[in-house]
């Protein structure tokens, strides 16, 4: 589904990011770790074309990502709150994204109701804006966002930073549902090795811009990553 | 500690935002502050002559004394909009070592050396120093000044204690309006009532002890309910209104733009900055009023199509030229959504279109000038239509500085950059030329007609212009991201 080809991105001397080859497929629960400065979200921000890769391509779905925008239509993702429109109602947020991809309210609906759990009476309804919320429920809305429409491919960064245990948890079997679905790719980065061991098959490293582990995950995997970053 | 505070004070000024990092609206700003305070202080010294001129038989201080009052009440009347205690700023603090009393009084203090505590000292020193070079004797001119500024003060801590309290806001200009009326109309002579009382602080210098008396009792005042208030649910809480969920579902009719034509709306109505562009706006209809006023111009001059431009432009200016850096918070989710940028950038010519409309129907009653007026604003209306959407949307593919929609639109500089100034050049002079070129080698008509073709050649070449535009804004795309995303732009 992404193929990511010898792509590099400097800022002046500094590289930030540099994979030769990573090939995700169709359908797999991805996960990214690293510590702070690793160039997670650099990948993130270049799979979404909103920074130039110094060399190299990324290649969403045949599409190669900075050549055209074909690949937006079945992408989506939440990177962090500079993704919501702060003047807007969560509800108001949600249609707009909806209309974007394509659904009219009944099918936000129908989609939102699914989350009334995971919301926790804390989103709709509300008579809020976005800006006014908390941070954890900024967060919930701006992952929910990211689920409208079916996307095949969505990118969450960070989604468990902020959030109270019981979201975290209900956050888990989401992820863990929509990898389930056959032709959805997710690809989730965190800081908390526990999570993401949880929900993804497949864990990739990254250490000062390259890519130092990947990892089909396993009962060991946990093990193996604490002790990678104790080191 | 009190150095310690000045220090924070000092970098929080020089690290704000809007003062900033470009060096040229660090001096355009330092140069607006200076003509203000110079213009204040010339004020102040030509105040003498002035009220000679208003009554030679009074003394000038007897005058002035009888206007004071009007003073005191206008200036709370602003500050109320313009002023707030800033609360918000010392948070950080109170987790720390610092006695409570010691924030509260530091944040007070602070208030104290404000710009609009200045600009009560830039007016009436110059004032009492003309008046110590006429003869009048130190020991009353001196006192009195005295009693001014703490006046100025007094002012300063009652708009803390009123507070945003509308009904005690609606009172003052109650009784302001009330004052004035019954002034205006010879009921009561408000004015001589209140001159003697005020008169008496230059008169017995000892009554400046009054002023200094109700300071006292105003800051001890305030000193209590901030120091019973500072806590993070009480005076500290920001202020959140509640939201009301619309649908705008009138705006379907304008079939695939709608979704951004809904988005821009709601912008503008739950944003300070931008509502106040609408406001701006609406009031700037009258600008007008001020050349046709004059009948020095005749009655084709070529300040009239700049009158003409500038009325049913100015939405066009003040809300095109931030194009698009109104969605600059969240522009990098814009962009990595399956997003049509074509009408993205249609909704926003559409709006600007009303609006257009809307301020030239507001400048129809010009024609009370001739019909030439409604001519020439006609004219300037179909330019701004046609040629000048397309240019202030192109040029918006050059910003790159991030606006914080949740402050304020006075004298808020976000966003702004040398682009912006020289936006207004084509905007304004290209129309102007022409007119001006046109009318004095062949006619008005010619001009006027001429002027108005452009725009309707603008209107029917809109969709190619609008392609390229879209490409300029894609082209630029990732500098826009990155600059949007800088805070401190």
């Amino acid at each position: 589904m992404i193929s990511i080809e010898n792509l590099t991105k400097n800022y002046g001397p500094q590289t930030v990011l540099n994979i030769d080859l990573l090939e995700i497929p169709k359908g797999q629960s991805f996960g990214l770790v690293g510590n702070n400065g690793a160039g997670k979200t650099t990948l993130f921000s270049l799979l979404l074309d909103l920074i130039q890769p110094s060399s190299g391509r990324i290649v969403n779905n045949g599409v190669q990502v900075n050549q055209s925008e074909d690949w937006k239509p079945f992408t989506s993702a939440f990177i962090d709150e500079s993704f919501l429109i702060g003047y807007l109602t969560p509800e108001e947020y949600f249609y707009f994204i909806g209309e974007l991809r394509n659904q009219n309210k009944a099918d936000v609906d129908a989609l939102l109701s699914q989350f009334a759990d995971f919301f926790h009476g804390e989103i709709l309804g509300q008579k809020k804006y976005l800006r006014n919320l908390s941070k954890g429920n900024q967060k919930k809305a701006g992952i929910v966002a990211s689920f409208i429409g079916n996307p095949d491919v969505v990118v969450l960064d960070e989604p468990f930073a902020n959030l109270d245990p019981t979201t975290q948890i209900r956050l888990k079997g989401i992820i863990k549902e929509l990898a389930d679905r056959e032709d959805a790719t997710v690809l989730v980065s965190s800081h908390d090795l526990m999570h993401v061991t949880e929900v993804c098959e497949r864990i990739v490293v990254l250490n000062k811009g390259e890519m130092v582990k990947d990892i089909q995950t396993s009962t060991e995997t946990l093990r193996e990553l604490e002790s990678f970053f104790s080191g | 500690m009190f150095k310690r505070f000045v220090s924070l004070q000092w970098k929080s000024f020089v690290r704000s935002s809007s003062f900033g990092k470009s060096l040229g609206i660090k001096i355009f700003m330092v140069f607006m502050g200076l003509y203000l305070i110079g213009s204040l202080a010339l004020f102040g010294g030509l105040l003498y002559p002035l009220l000679r001129k208003l009554d030679p038989h009074q003394g000038p201080i007897w005058t002035l004394s009888h206007y004071l009052v009007y003073w005191v009440l206008a200036e709370l009347m602003f500050r109320y909009f313009m002023q707030k205690l800033p609360v918000m700023d010392i948070r950080p603090m109170l987790v720390n070592n610092i006695p409570k009393s010691r924030i509260v009084n530091y944040i007070l203090g602070r208030s104290a050396v404000s710009g609009f505590n200045l600009f009560v000292v830039a007016l009436f020193l110059p004032f009492a120093v003309v008046l110590l070079i006429k003869g009048y004797p130190a020991l009353h001119v001196l006192p009195w000044l005295a009693s001014m500024v703490l006046l100025g003060l007094c002012i300063n801590y009652l708009n803390f204690l009123i507070n945003k309290n509308d009904t005690i806001f609606a009172l003052i200009v109650g009784v302001l309006a009330v004052f004035f009326a019954l002034d205006y109309f010879g009921l009561v002579p408000i004015k001589e009532f209140f001159a003697p009382v005020f008169h008496a602080l230059y008169a017995y210098p000892a009554t400046g002890l009054v002023p200094l008396g109700i300071l006292m009792v105003l800051y001890w005042a305030n000193f209590g309910q901030l120091k019973k208030g500072l806590y993070l649910d009480r005076t500290l809480k920001g202020r959140t209104s509640e939201a009301k969920t619309s649908e705008l579902a009138w705006t379907r009719r304008f079939g695939s733009i709608a979704p951004f034509l809904q988005l821009d709306m709601k912008l503008i109505w739950r944003n300070k900055r931008t509502k106040m562009q609408v406001f701006i706006s609406l009031a700037m209809v009258l600008y007008g009023l001020i050349f046709y006023g004059m009948d020095s111009y005749g009655p084709t001059s070529i300040i009239y199509m700049f009158v003409g431009i500038f009325i049913t432009g100015i939405f066009l200016s003040n809300f095109g030229q931030f194009i698009p850096a109104w969605d600059s918070e969240y522009y990098s989710m814009l962009m990595a959504q399956n997003i049509p940028l074509r009408k993205y950038l249609e909704s926003k010519a559409g709006l600007i279109t009303v609006s257009i409309g809307v301020m030239f129907l507001l400048s129809i009653p010009y024609v009370y000038f001739g019909w030439k007026a409604l001519a020439i604003n006609l004219s300037a209306a179909l330019y701004n239509l046609g040629v000048n959407i397309p240019v202030v949307l192109w040029f918006g593919s050059l910003n790159k500085k991030r606006i914080n929609l949740t402050k304020s639109a006075f004298g808020n500089m976000q966003g702004t950059s040398a682009t912006q100034f020289l936006l207004l050049l084509p905007l304004m002079m290209v129309p102007m030329l022409i007119y001006g070129a046109l009318k004095f080698l062949v006619s008005f008509e010619v001009a006027i007609a001429v002027v108005s073709i452009l725009g309707i050649i603008g209107l029917f070449l809109r969709n190619t212009l609008l392609d390229r535009v879209t490409e300029a804004y894609r082209k630029r795309k990732y500098r826009m991201v990155a600059g949007f995303k800088e805070k401190n732009g």
